[in-house]
């Protein structure tokens, strides 16, 4: 059954749609970069995106932090949201159950799905960008390094404490290695070890997200309607985030930790919020998958 | 084949199943009839573990429904209500997904494609397996739903509404389709509202009225002759006066009679100088039958009390 869905999956046009659209968003920002030499100023705009000139290497964090705010969870709550919804309007979901697949079998496949799905849209989006960043940014060019002095040291867009602001000419010091946001330089393997770290997280986040999208397919038949009541749900989250009224629950708002990915590029890393990223990401994932299972092993299927 | 005690499904306020009692026995074709809206999907729905029942029982192969869903359901093949696909895939690639995602691994793996092949050969898809099913006719797909219904080879076939969408020539394959499967030994329950098709088609009736089964019997019993016979004449006067009080009805030229025997009848008439034009015993139709146990349908709004 999980084979089934990996199929249905890769053989479905959108899938394929969805990622090269997701990818094309940051590769569009680095042609603009690459012809203007204009990046936001430090402390503005998107994470990282002021230090790639200096450091092609760091693109794929800049195009994560770009796709992340809205890119990736649209496209992830709308195959989430379709995952049971969708085969009950096409009425594909009745025939699958009395092939006969098992409701919790159909669910735990669809959650396998989906995490393929946003792994493969993470990771796509991570490979184009690298690719575009040392072909179209280049690893270290000189004429960058001026800008990208400036902007050493604030280039985290809501990432809170602890930037050290030291002169960013140490990351060139040590020979082609990119500087971390705290200033100081990372090893390419630091690098990517630190950027899987961050698609780690930044995969869990999105599973958050499924999570609810899943839910709310089971209890309606609409995929459309599933698919937006998650993404309410995160911009609820994400208002509450920012109103200082709300301060008491914004510890444990699905959104309220997800940009903690880029304190795995600070030297060392900065391991508190990630740390509580991952737990309240983990919550809302087993809430919400055994309200779902809870729902669809018991409803009655007329779709 | 299929059992059922004091089935009953309420949704809400809403009953659309009471206490039906099917009785469908192994080789039988059987037709489960009814107007729109009297519960024959929300039934077959119950039968397959789709809907869970409010009260009553199930048993299917002897095995209860849904707790044993799991061993009995691989033996039936179903179409229920419309059939379904996934339209960017081919008819090929979805009768061996959906084959795929059923319970077997070695031996349905291998068996897989041919079984495949055979069940578009039988509905008469082998030529268009290929193309997507989004470029299907809507016979096309009803076809490829009763081919899904065949991969597995089942003991037990169970269609709801099987004849929608087909054209004249897809209704006599569908019906021989089904009549060669079950001198293989194959139950068949369909569920219809056409009468037709199913007078055509089973051995075996049940009919639906607003969640109530209010008729089951075999046809053959349901269609036994009346002990009637009907009597075509141009001189339907001279009859009427000939049989003074064994006729019990008249429509123009056609007299409805109580009488033993046709030939008998026919020799009375025709020693006294009348001319008939048809003659034979009095068999009611289907439609009269379920017409004379049912209601209005639940689709005539304000009819129900």
């Amino acid at each position: 059954m999980i084979g089934v869905e990996l199929v249905k999956l890769l053989r479905r046009p959108r899938t394929w749609i969805s990622v090269v659209l997701t990818c094309a968003l940051p590769f569009m920002v680095a042609v603009f970069i690459m012809i203007t030499h204009l990046v936001p100023p430090p402390g503005q705009g998107s994470a990282f995106l002021s230090a790639v000139l200096q450091d092609g290497a760091l693109y794929p964090a800049a195009a994560l932090a770009l796709v992340l705010p809205v890119f990736l969870p649209v496209a992830v709550a709308v195959v989430a949201g379709d995952s049971i919804a969708g085969e009950a309007t096409t009425g594909t979901l009745r025939y699958l159950l009395v092939r006969p697949v098992g409701r919790t079998r159909l669910l735990v496949a669809k959650l396998i799905s989906v995490t393929a799905y946003v792994l493969l849209v993470v990771l796509a989006v991570t490979f184009t960008a690298y690719a575009t960043g040392v072909f179209l940014l280049g690893p270290s060019r000189a004429a960058a390094v001026g800008q990208a002095a400036a902007g050493g040291g604030g280039v985290a867009a809501g990432a809170g404490t602890g930037l050290a602001g030291q002169a960013p000419t140490a990351g060139q010091a040590a020979g082609g290695a990119v500087t971390s946001l705290s200033g100081a330089p990372l090893s390419l393997l630091q690098v990517t070890e630190r950027t899987a770290g961050a698609i780690a997280f930044i995969t869990v986040s999105m599973l958050g997200v499924a999570a609810i999208a899943l839910f709310l397919s089971t209890i309606t038949d609409s995929a459309l309607g599933s698919a937006l009541g998650a993404l309410a749900a995160l911009v609820a989250s994400e208002v509450l985030v920012t109103l200082n009224a709300a301060t008491v629950v914004q510890p444990y708002l699905p959104t309220r930790y997800w940009l903690a990915w880029v304190d795995f590029f600070r030297q060392p890393i900065f391991w508190r919020d990630i740390q509580r990223g991952f737990g309240i990401q983990a919550v809302y994932v087993v809430v919400f998958l055994a309200a779902a299972w809870a729902n669809f092993s018991t409803k009655d299927i007329t779709g | 084949m299929i059992i059922t005690r004091a089935l009953t499904k309420r949704y809400g306020a809403v009953t659309a199943v009471q206490s039906v009692d099917l009785d469908v026995r192994e080789g039988d074709r059987y037709g489960l009839l009814g107007p729109n809206g009297s519960g024959k999907t929300t039934l077959v729905r119950m039968l397959l573990g789709l809907v869970y029942a409010t009260s009553g029982e199930i048993e299917v192969m002897g095995q209860r429904i849904p707790r044993h869903a799991r061993e009995v359901l691989p033996q039936i093949g179903a179409l229920i209500e419309e059939p379904a696909a996934y339209p960017h895939l081919s008819g090929r690639a979805n009768l061996t997904l959906l084959d795929a995602a059923g319970p077997g691994g070695g031996p349905a793996r291998r068996t897989r494609r041919r079984r495949v092949d055979d069940a578009l050969e039988q509905v008469g898809l082998a030529g268009v397996g290929r193309r997507p099913v989004k470029a299907y006719s809507l016979g096309m797909r009803q076809r490829l739903g009763l081919a899904a219904a065949l991969i597995r080879r089942p003991r037990l076939l169970v269609l709801d509404e099987p004849g929608n969408g087909l054209d004249p020539r897809g209704i006599r394959d569908l019906r021989e389709l089904i009549t060669g499967l079950n001198e293989t030994g194959v139950t068949i329950f369909l569920s219809s509202h056409l009468l037709a098709e199913v007078e055509q088609l089973c051995t075996r009736v049940g009919v639906l009225d607003a969640g109530r089964l209010v008729l089951q019997d075999e046809l053959a019993a349901l269609r036994a002759p009346t002990g009637r016979i009907l009597v075509d004449t141009p001189d339907a006067d001279q009859v009427a006066a000939l049989l003074d009080g064994q006729v019990e009805h008249r429509d123009g030229q056609r007299l409805l009679v109580r009488y033993e025997d046709a030939a008998a009848l026919n020799a009375r008439l025709v020693g006294a100088g009348l001319r008939v034009s048809a003659i034979g015993p009095h068999q009611r139709t289907l439609e009269e039958i379920v017409l004379s146990v049912t209601g209005t349908g639940s689709d005539h709004i304000g009819g129900r009390p």
